[in-house]
């Protein structure tokens, strides 16, 4: 190769985007009109962190039947039903995953902190009902007349003329047919109302029914209507699930919060650390260093946060946390390398432009090696560990499937920040830093080995 | 500054007697105060609730007696900092708590204790059969991940005969991960999914603490290739010894950093990880340097005295 210089600019040009990106990447750009929030970028506090963070409910639901029963499409039904019966109790912020080939179910959702009174135990019940509304003639339940959405179109809460608290139905053509039919040999006896295993009212049939409407009274008040209406509306559960022979997790958001703050004292005193032990071991070099692994941070941070306004923010754990802290220590093990290597051609005698031209040649297949050895390690994480939806997991399936999804979405995390900040490390401590070194080590004041940690010249 | 000249060769059999040594404690100390393992491999129920004031023992199992029937412990605890203040109860394996037994436990305690302001903090509860394939994935995940790198190592550095190579590199591994099992037996950690976690970053970091040594071994055959293979290894290692210790003291003064604001904050979470991780990446490059070059040494002239043969 010839002509190996760098423009003297370089070293600024690089210096620049790289605090941008970091800027950027930490605080988020954006502009408020009056109370709407534009966002260019997304900061750090875009981050969607996990429920190890802010506190939450992890709960691995499986179904209350035999395995060989139930159907691919029974598992997304559930899943979309779970689905709604979240969105029904304003958590829009979850995740559900459905594992096919273990029949379980898993949802992650966080708990908002200023709920300090919510019973978790007794919301992921009621996510696992089957809520199915049956209609049965008299007081039996295996006298059924209609059930469930081919039946009941529709239900919305309401008020009576006497101002109670009902539920009205409006049922399906063929619900309505067979309800007709039902009611008019059934004047003067009862019909049973029943949700699940539960009766809710037993009226008496006056007259026969036509019309393809009906009401459900004696609810104590607004809420109560409105949550039976809208249990009626997500549908009823191929199945019940439960959580108790699988796992149900709580963490308040108490607890979640001192996590974050700690974690994040902890990383900027860590960080800072490093910093000053390669300003001080590798001088310029060392200060290279450190922009080179707040770009590296940067850019994880920015892999994590989404960065662009409109992509999903991956969500971030503890152990994502410690995958960062793991990347930027190898990032600093690529520096070092390098640095020791142009320590070392200085011994040999070499200038100042030979020393980093060999130092980083010479170090570039240890580092190289290394990384990849340890993107290996992150992407079998990320395969083990993930969801069942993503490509890694898929091409691990016919030897992961023997055993459950991962109930620990934070080992994910661990592999997808390890590699996002194993990949800024490949550009910023092996391309960002050689050009960044080779720039600056041109300006009339840095032509002296002593900055890059050889021995002074006289 | 100076050129070492250490003899790893010589010093690896004081190395592994000191690495056996310690598993022989360890194993002892596994043996008498057995292994805690998290119910995420194990099974079972933890539930803690943190309140405020005082609160007696027995007044809280006087409670818990009444709505559980199995076998649990009651544990109090009080962060360093000494503002959180928490007591847990765990059962174990099969006599996890149903979401419905967990609910009317958590009611009658909050009742009970309304002064307290008694509050759930973080609950668990995981059956055994999720737990064991838990285990059992973990296991999988990392012979897959040993696999792929003995390949890749193989591949990479054949001039140097890179799958024994890669074997004595994950001999290295071994020792460190066995280092952070004793730790957590020293420490009293509990084995739980932070663990996991530990394990996969020494697999990282250890075989990259290798590499890079065995990097300068296929850069000094090509520059002399008529070396002997010891002397070969113990020079390319003497010449990585710096950075092996720079990068050793930097990242472990990193992770140090989060035992110790981790340990004020009282945030039990992350000691599982940072303590083990903490001795695994000194492990790490003590392993390194004195056990698998050295081990490939020998390895290598046994084949070269069989050959004679």
């Amino acid at each position: 190769m010839k002509n190996r210089k760098v423009g003297k600019p370089w070293f600024f040009v690089i210096f620049v985007l790289i605090l941008a990106l970091a800027f950027t990447a930490f605080f988020g750009v954006e502009n408020y009109y009056g109370d709407t929030r534009e966002v260019y970028t997304k900061g750090a506090k875009d981050i969607r962190w996990g429920i190890d963070i802010r506190g939450g409910v992890e709960a691995v639901f499986s179904p209350d039947k035999e395995d060989a029963d139930i159907t691919t499409e029974d598992m997304d039904a559930a899943k979309a039903i779970i689905e709604t019966r979240l969105v029904n109790k304003s958590i829009t912020d979850y995740e559900v995953y459905a594992d096919n080939a273990n029949h379980q179910i898993i949802v992650r959702f966080p708990w908002a902190a200023e709920e300090s009174d919510f019973d978790a135990a007794a919301a992921v019940q009621e996510l696992g009902e089957t809520a199915l509304l049956t209609f049965c003639r008299e007081d039996n339940k295996e006298d059924v007349i209609l059930s469930g959405a081919a039946d009941i179109k529709h239900a919305e809460p309401g008020l009576d003329e006497k101002q109670n608290y009902v539920v009205y139905l409006d049922f399906t053509e063929e619900g309505k047919s067979k309800f007709a039919t039902a009611t008019a040999e059934m004047v003067g006896k009862t019909v049973s109302i029943w949700m699940d295993d539960t009766m809710i009212q037993n009226p008496t049939v006056n007259e026969a029914i036509t019309g393809g409407t009906a009401y459900i009274t004696g609810m104590a008040n607004a809420e109560e209507a409105k949550a039976l209406a809208d249990k009626i509306n997500a549908g009823s559960l191929p199945f019940a699930l439960t959580v108790d022979d699988s796992k149900l997790q709580v963490i308040s958001p108490t607890l979640g919060s001192d996590a974050l703050n700690v974690m994040v004292i902890a990383g900027s005193i860590a960080f800072g650390v490093v910093c000053l032990l390669m300003i001080f071991r590798y001088r310029l070099n060392g200060f290279v260093t450190a922009i080179a692994l707040l770009g590296q941070l940067a850019g994880s941070i920015a892999c994590i946060s989404g960065y662009f306004a409109d992509s999903n923010s991956f969500t971030l754990t503890i152990p994502g946390i410690a995958g960062i802290i793991l990347s930027i220590g190898v990032g600093v093990d690529c520096n070092v390398i390098a640095a020791e290597r142009i320590r070392e051609e200085f011994k040999k005698g070499k200038t100042v432009d030979g020393a980093i031209d060999s130092g980083f040649k010479n170090s570039l297949s240890a580092v190289i090696d290394g990384n990849v050895t340890i993107v290996i390690v992150s992407l079998v994480l990320m395969g083990a560990f993930g969801t069942p939806d993503n490509i890694l997991a898929k091409v691990m399936s016919p030897l992961m499937s023997l055993f459950g999804t991962s109930i620990t979405g934070s080992i994910y995390s661990f592999g997808y920040t390890l590699l996002v900040g194993t990949i800024f490390n490949l550009i910023m401590g092996v391309l960002a830093s050689k050009y960044m070194l080779k720039s600056i080590s041109r300006l009339k004041a840095f032509r002296n080995p002593w900055f890059y940690g050889g021995k002074k010249n006289a | 500054m100076r050129n070492f000249k250490i003899d790893f060769n010589k010093i690896f059999k004081y190395v592994i007697i000191a690495y056996l040594a310690i598993f022989l404690v360890g194993g002892i100390f596994a043996a008498i105060f057995g292994v805690e393992l998290d119910i995420n491999f194990s099974g079972g129920t933890k539930i803690s609730y943190a309140y405020e004031g005082s609160l007696a023992e027995k007044d809280i199992k006087a409670i818990v007696d009444e709505k559980i029937d199995a076998k649990y412990d009651l544990g109090m605890s009080t962060s360093l900092a000494g503002d959180t203040q928490t007591f847990e109860i765990s059962l174990a394996g099969k006599n996890a708590l149903s979401a419905e037994k967990q609910e009317e436990l958590t009611k009658a305690l909050v009742e009970k204790f309304k002064d307290n302001k008694v509050e759930l903090y973080n609950s668990n509860s995981v059956s055994p059969t999720i737990a064991g394939s838990f285990f059992a994935k973990s296991i999988v995940a990392m012979l897959i991940t040993a696999a792929l790198v003995v390949v890749y190592v193989g591949i990479r550095f054949k001039n140097i005969g890179g799958v024994t190579a890669a074997l004595t590199a994950l001999v290295a591994l071994v020792f460190d991960v066995a280092i952070t099992f004793v730790v957590c037996i020293f420490f009293r950690l509990q084995i739980d999914s932070n663990y996991i976690a530990v394990v996969l970053t020494m697999l990282g970091y250890s075989l990259n603490d290798t590499i890079v040594i065995y990097d300068r071994v296929r850069e000094n055959k090509r520059l002399s290739p008529e070396t002997e293979i010891g002397e070969l290894v113990n020079v390319s290692i003497n010449q990585t010894l710096v950075r092996n210790v720079v990068t050793t003291v930097t990242t472990f003064l990193a992770v140090m950093t989060i035992v110790v604001v981790s340990e004020l904050f009282g945030l039990q979470s992350l000691r599982t990880f940072a303590i083990p991780m903490a001795f695994g990446l000194v492990s790490g490059a003590i392993s390194s340097l004195c056990v698998s070059g050295p081990l490939w040494v020998i390895w290598k002239r046994s084949r070269a005295k069989k050959a004679k043969k």
